[in-house]
């Protein structure tokens, strides 16, 4: 190999990439503004989604209580619902969002209430829709405060205090430092993305520096100078490398600024939550460190698959599908209660998903840590050699 | 100088089976000659210029090119060949003189040595306006002139075209026609493929026809037409690809 010529390679490749504005856009402009986006734009939709929900006085419709008008009195002078005549098609009403709720009073109840032994009151939602569940909530809510106070009554009639009902508490208390809890409700979600990312940014490069070079022609120019195939191979493969390390690091770059920002406008606003936001810095180093192999084997594995299509429409034909199997173990490895095993430690992705997930929230497993990064190296190697065999067939090269 | 041996290049198709590029294609080119490669498209012709540098490996067969084995010595091959065809892009993204540089460096050549080239080139082939013009900016001619300088930039003994005038104007084939001439004269081995007969008959001092994948005659153009019998090229091309009462 002559580094020289791969020097020369990369340097030249490197020059054409960044003057590609599709590259650039995949390398730098959605990495640095996908977490921003996610963290502040979503969360902003979410909060005034959230909001304007609770903020809404919901229609509840109560069944049935004809005898027991002091709970529906009580219910209406709460303020906090409008309650609607009794219809027999209520449930309808409930799937279409005429109402959010409906609330079935047994009869006798308000009589049985004052002697202790009323029966079942039902509470009806459409679960799975935010309105309904937080209407039920507040029923809920009201029917909960109601029977205490019942208690509180019944026992005070006996001569007993209300203690008896309640006779200890139970207390939680968090022991984790900040940045752990941070990282165990981030851990999950930022290798995921960061994956996603360092898949993104070698996508466009490796199509363009392969199966672009065919279609603009210039791949036999290329070839018809004096340059060993492998030395070639290798400055285009380090360009498409430097692509998806780049991405990475931008949407690092990109997600600590926001994180940053996030909590200091969290402690503007007097919110307790700023501590939730912070990370530990040496588990971000150890997912930069676990992302590098991991790189290589998908820069590698992008290019061999680019090399071999003969346009850029057929190369992102091929590699598209590739985003899914890259997604799918990701998301298992962000899964609640998947825990690291020697035999997880050997699947691609995932071993690579779930070990940052541990890292992030502080567990650092070093054997399976070593296992991980020595597998993926090794099937990054084996992707590489891939690639220069592959540029080497002009079966390949010259596939019509 | 380029000695082809009983050049064969097979392909295997899923489809249509085994398909012989080239068949067993012999022929010598002395320096400060044209060499014609003449024939209709599919012939053979790219198949062969392929072979000669190195991008092609021949399934049997030998050739040598300024003096090395295509196979046993592909990058030396490389090193004293100047490859252009209709095919041979320019990076678009890039100037005319990054284009060179950039193929300079391939072939080795050092910072000063370089230089030197460019200035040459760009005085010779008249390039100073658009030197340093994005190739995706230039006319058809000047990028033609960049591409004949990227051949060039290291000097080469020996010039491969393959249809270069493919899909070009008049004046710019001119050009590339010229700037053939120029090679052979400056003692260069000079092979040319083209399926254009006039071409052939104003430039080449050997022609040989190549059809099927076999090279089915070969000599110069006075020699082909007292061999057929014909007046012109055309008529002994025809009378040669096509065996008497055939189609």
């Amino acid at each position: 190999m002559s580094w020289h010529t791969i020097g020369t390679v990369y340097a030249k490749e490197l020059r054409d990439t960044l003057r590609d504005r599709r590259t650039l856009i995949s390398m730098i402009v959605v990495p640095t503004l996908f977490m921003p986006v996610l963290i502040f734009g979503m969360g902003k939709a979410a909060s005034v989604i959230v909001s304007k929900a609770k903020a809404e006085v919901p229609r509840v419709m109560v069944i049935g209580g004809g005898d027991s008008p002091g709970i529906r009195t009580e219910l209406e002078k709460t303020g906090k619902f409008r309650l609607e005549k009794a219809l027999p098609n209520w449930k309808k009403l409930i799937a279409d969002k005429r109402i959010r709720a409906a609330v079935e009073i047994p009869e006798g109840f308000e009589k049985a209430l004052g002697e202790g032994a009323a029966p079942a009151v039902t509470l009806y939602d459409y679960q799975g829709e935010m309105k309904s569940g937080l209407a039920v909530e507040q029923l809920r809510g009201f029917f909960t405060g109601l029977r205490e106070r019942a208690t509180t009554r019944l026992l005070s009639e006996r001569g007993l205090p209300a203690t008896i009902a309640h006779p200890f508490e139970v207390k939680q208390e968090n022991v984790a430092p900040p940045e752990k809890v941070g990282g165990n409700l981030l851990g999950g979600i930022i290798p995921y993305f960061i994956i996603f990312l360092c898949l993104l940014g070698a996508m466009y490069p490796a199509m363009d520096l392969s199966a672009g070079e065919k279609e603009r022609g210039t791949m036999e120019t290329l070839l018809c100078c004096p340059a060993a195939r492998t030395d070639i191979v290798m400055g285009k493969f380090l360009v498409v490398l430097t692509g998806s390390l780049f991405a990475v690091l931008s949407s690092l770059a990109s997600l600590a600024a926001t994180l940053l920002l996030a909590a200091a406008s969290m402690r503007g606003a007097g919110g307790d939550g700023a501590g939730m936001l912070s990370i530990d810095p040496v588990g971000i180093l150890g997912v930069l460190a676990m992302i590098v192999p991991v790189a290589v084997l998908f820069s590698a594995v992008l290019f061999a698959i680019a090399l071999f299509a003969k346009s850029l429409k057929e190369a992102q034909s091929y590699l598209t599908p590739i985003t899914f199997l890259v997604i799918v173990p990701v998301a298992i490895g962000v899964l609640p209660g998947i825990d690291l095993n020697l035999r997880l430690a050997l699947i691609p992705i995932l071993n690579i998903s779930l070990v940052c997930k541990e890292m992030l929230s502080g567990v650092w497993h070093w054997g399976y840590i070593g296992v991980i990064f020595g597998s993926t190296a090794l099937y990054a190697g084996l992707a590489l050699a891939l690639c220069v065999k592959m540029f080497r067939s002009e079966g390949v090269i010259f596939r019509t | 100088m380029i000695e082809a041996n009983l050049l064969t290049k097979v392909f295997r198709d899923g489809k249509r089976g085994e398909i012989r590029g080239a068949d067993s294609v012999s022929f010598r080119v002395e320096p400060g000659t044209i060499y014609g490669l003449l024939g209709a498209n599919g012939a053979g012709k790219t198949t062969t210029l392929r072979m000669l540098g190195t991008l092609l490996r021949p399934t049997s067969g030998s050739a040598k090119v300024a003096g090395h084995d295509v196979v046993a010595e592909p990058d030396l091959v490389r090193a004293n060949i100047g490859f252009l065809a209709a095919s041979t892009a320019l990076y678009a993204r890039l100037t005319a003189r990054e284009m060179i540089a950039y193929f300079g460096r391939l072939n080795g050549l050092d910072e000063p040595s370089l230089r030197r080239r460019i200035g040459i080139l760009s005085e010779e082939l008249d390039m100073g306006d658009f030197l340093d013009r994005r190739c995706d900016k230039l006319s058809t001619g000047m990028k033609q002139k960049t591409s004949i300088a990227r051949t060039l930039v290291h000097d080469p003994q020996v010039m491969i075209f393959d249809e270069p005038t493919l899909g070009l104007d008049v004046m710019t084939a001119r050009s590339i026609v010229q700037f053939v001439r120029e090679c052979r004269g400056r003692g260069k081995t000079v092979i040319y493929s083209t399926h254009v007969m006039s071409e052939a008959e104003k430039l080449c001092d050997v022609i040989g026809i190549i059809h099927e994948g076999a090279l089915r005659a070969e000599g110069t153009l006075a020699e082909l037409k007292a061999r057929t019998g014909e007046a012109d090229l055309e008529e002994c091309f025809v009378k040669i690809v096509v065996p008497e009462g055939g189609k």
